[in-house]
């Protein structure tokens, strides 16, 4: 009885506000794009960078450490005296919180790449971002779209909590319905959220599996 | 030409991995480098194309001081093998070989016939392989590729580090045959690095022992082995290993001094006797001066006894005669040939210096078994 009435009040809902759904799951693509795109950017050299600077290894990696073990929702509070209210906020939360994946999978990635392949390339005379470029990036491929992979699926949970600073996005649709007790609502917003975490981590591994080198795939 | 200056490595903890190395190595000579594990060999290898910088001396190649050339363009022009193969995984053998080649910019008509010409010299058929990746070739295959991606872009100089230690036992005899030939056709200046005296002794124009970061002697395989300058040398080298090759043992160390010798001039009756004297049954005869004229056996003279007057009617030709700076091996190989077993051994004027016999090879050889015996007794 309760979960059939359930399920015609999801299907009311999303009669309802199925604009507003489309609306907040843009937001939520968005939130996870930005934050990712520039963690990305930023996460990669970084992970590079410790790989030829072993002095700064232990601080970066820590930093990131850290920044992973603060609350979501905490490090979103933190945000907020900085970048105000809203969208902004959220992407910088997120990028910080995606960073750890992609930092120490790059990091790891080339440091597993065989040092006697590195020995020979550098004897026979490439340059060292030969080296970077035409072996020791192509090898880490595979790893470092994993950690893409893992921050990114991270990161669509976490982002329904960007709805609490005013970001938006289907964390909107879960807090109404906790606040408003209404549970097909809550589901309206989850359900999209957990497919959507789904979809990536699905697009993100077929694209991990093309990305590793033809020679090492066994 | 490479020439060492006094040259050492000391590390920043004050580690010297070589000290003062002072010598040449010339223009397509194969130099092995050898010695114990830590004895700065690899080191040693290592500074010719920077891979370790060297902090004393000057090494310089053809009179150019290497710290004055720019590092890579340096290692383009040498030639780099290591044991750990170190092919590129994600590229297939084709890339591998040309991967130098293209960064030195040739067109791709040239690079594709030179992979192809260097697969056919390493006997790998380009059809099959040219395609494949490194980890669809066995070991030796896979260091095959080695040896001829240091030779794509055809360096006057190749260092090999180990380049065989990883493989086999028939593998490595095979790559190091395969070697000698490339190296027999090619003549580029090696530099090779092994703890195997079994291949040094078999690939080297020179071999450097070292130790502790000195070098102890650099000298040919046979005067390594007749002549170590230096009691680890010996040690090193183990005395037992010229009994394993006879080329370098002289044919004075298994010949018999003083061989029964007689004139052409004596009577049957005295050269019977006197075999009798030194049971032989055969008689070298020479001159007065003590060149040979050839050689009698006691069956002949048993025979002849009563018809001659002297041995000089039944001397028989020496067909086999080695010179004194002959070796064991020749020694060995034609004493199977020699009329009565015996091979008399004369120096350069053809006069009687010894004589080789099956005997004497065999009390040689066998010596070192005693010898070993002994030893293992006393342990």
């Amino acid at each position: 009885m309760r979960s059939e009435s359930l399920w015609i009040q999801i299907v009311q809902q999303t009669q309802m506000r199925w604009q507003d759904l489309l609306q907040a799951l843009y937001q939520h693509i968005q939130l996870v794009f930005f934050s990712m795109l520039i963690a990305i950017i930023i996460g990669i050299p970084l992970g590079i960078l410790i790989t030829r600077i072993k002095s700064i290894e232990g601080t970066v990696l820590g930093v990131a450490g850290i920044l992973q073990t603060i609350p979501s929702l905490a490090l979103l509070g933190f945000m907020i005296p900085i970048f105000g209210i809203g969208i902004k906020t959220a992407v910088a939360a997120l990028f910080l919180y995606s960073l750890l994946p992609i930092i120490r999978n790059t990091f790891t990635g080339i440091k597993d790449v065989n040092k006697s392949t590195i020995e020979a390339a550098r004897g026979m005379g490439m340059t060292d971002y030969q080296i970077l470029s035409k072996i020791e990036l192509p090898l880490s491929l595979g790893v470092i779209m994993a950690g893409i992979r893992t921050a990114t699926v991270i990161n669509v949970g976490t982002a329904t909590l960007a709805a609490f600073i005013g970001a938006g996005g289907l964390g909107d649709f879960i807090f109404l319905g906790i606040a408003r007790n209404i549970d097909a609502l809550v589901l309206i917003g989850a359900f999209p959220a957990a497919l959507l975490a789904l979809c990536f981590d699905w697009l993100l591994g077929l694209l991990e599996r093309v990305s590793t080198p033809r020679g090492l795939k066994a | 030409m490479i020439t060492f200056n006094r040259v050492s490595k000391t590390y920043n903890d004050g580690f010297t991995a070589v000290k003062l190395l002072n010598f040449e190595i010339k223009d397509g000579e194969f130099l092995v480098l050898i010695g114990p594990s830590g004895c700065g060999k690899t080191t040693t290898m290592k500074m010719i194309n920077r891979i370790i910088p060297h902090t004393q001396g000057t090494i310089s190649i053809d009179g150019n001081d290497i710290n004055k050339l720019d590092p890579v363009m340096l290692r383009r022009n040498i030639g780099y093998v290591i044991q750990q193969i170190g092919l590129l995984p994600h590229y297939t053998i084709e890339e591998n070989i040309a991967l130098i080649p293209k960064l030195m910019k040739w067109n791709n008509d040239k690079i594709r016939n030179r992979v192809t010409e260097l697969l056919h010299i390493v006997g790998l058929e380009p059809e099959i392989f040219a395609k494949r990746y490194p980890r669809e070739l066995s070991g030796g295959q896979q260091q095959r590729v080695g040896v001829v991606r240091a030779l794509a872009a055809n360096p006057d100089i190749i260092l090999m580090d180990e380049p065989f230690g990883a493989l086999d036992p028939i593998t490595r005899e095979q790559l190091q045959d395969e070697l000698l030939r490339i190296q027999a056709e090619m003549r580029k200046t090696i530099v090779f690095v092994t703890h195997d005296m079994d291949e040094a002794i078999k690939l080297g124009d020179r071999i450097a022992v070292m130790k502790e970061g000195e070098l102890l002697q650099l000298d040919t395989p046979d005067k390594l082995l007749s002549n170590p300058a230096h009691g680890f040398v010996e040690e090193f080298i183990g005395k037992k290993r010229i009994y394993q090759n006879p080329e370098f043992i002289p044919v004075t160390d298994v010949m018999r001094e003083n061989p029964a010798t007689t004139l052409p001039t004596r009577t049957p009756a005295l050269a019977m006797s006197f075999m009798r004297q030194r049971k032989t049954d055969t008689l070298i005869i020479g001159d007065g001066n003590g060149k040979l004229l050839g050689i009698i056996s006691a069956y002949d003279l048993q025979a002849e006894k009563d018809k001659i007057k002297t041995v000089e009617e039944i001397i028989k030709p020496a067909e086999i005669v080695l010179e004194q700076s002959a070796t064991a091996k020749e020694a060995l190989l034609e004493i199977a040939h020699a009329p009565f077993g015996i091979i008399p051994v004369v120096d350069e004027s053809r006069r009687i210096v010894g004589v080789v016999t099956r005997g004497s090879l065999l009390s040689m050889f066998a010596s070192q078994w005693s010898e070993e015996k002994g030893e293992i007794n006393e342990k």
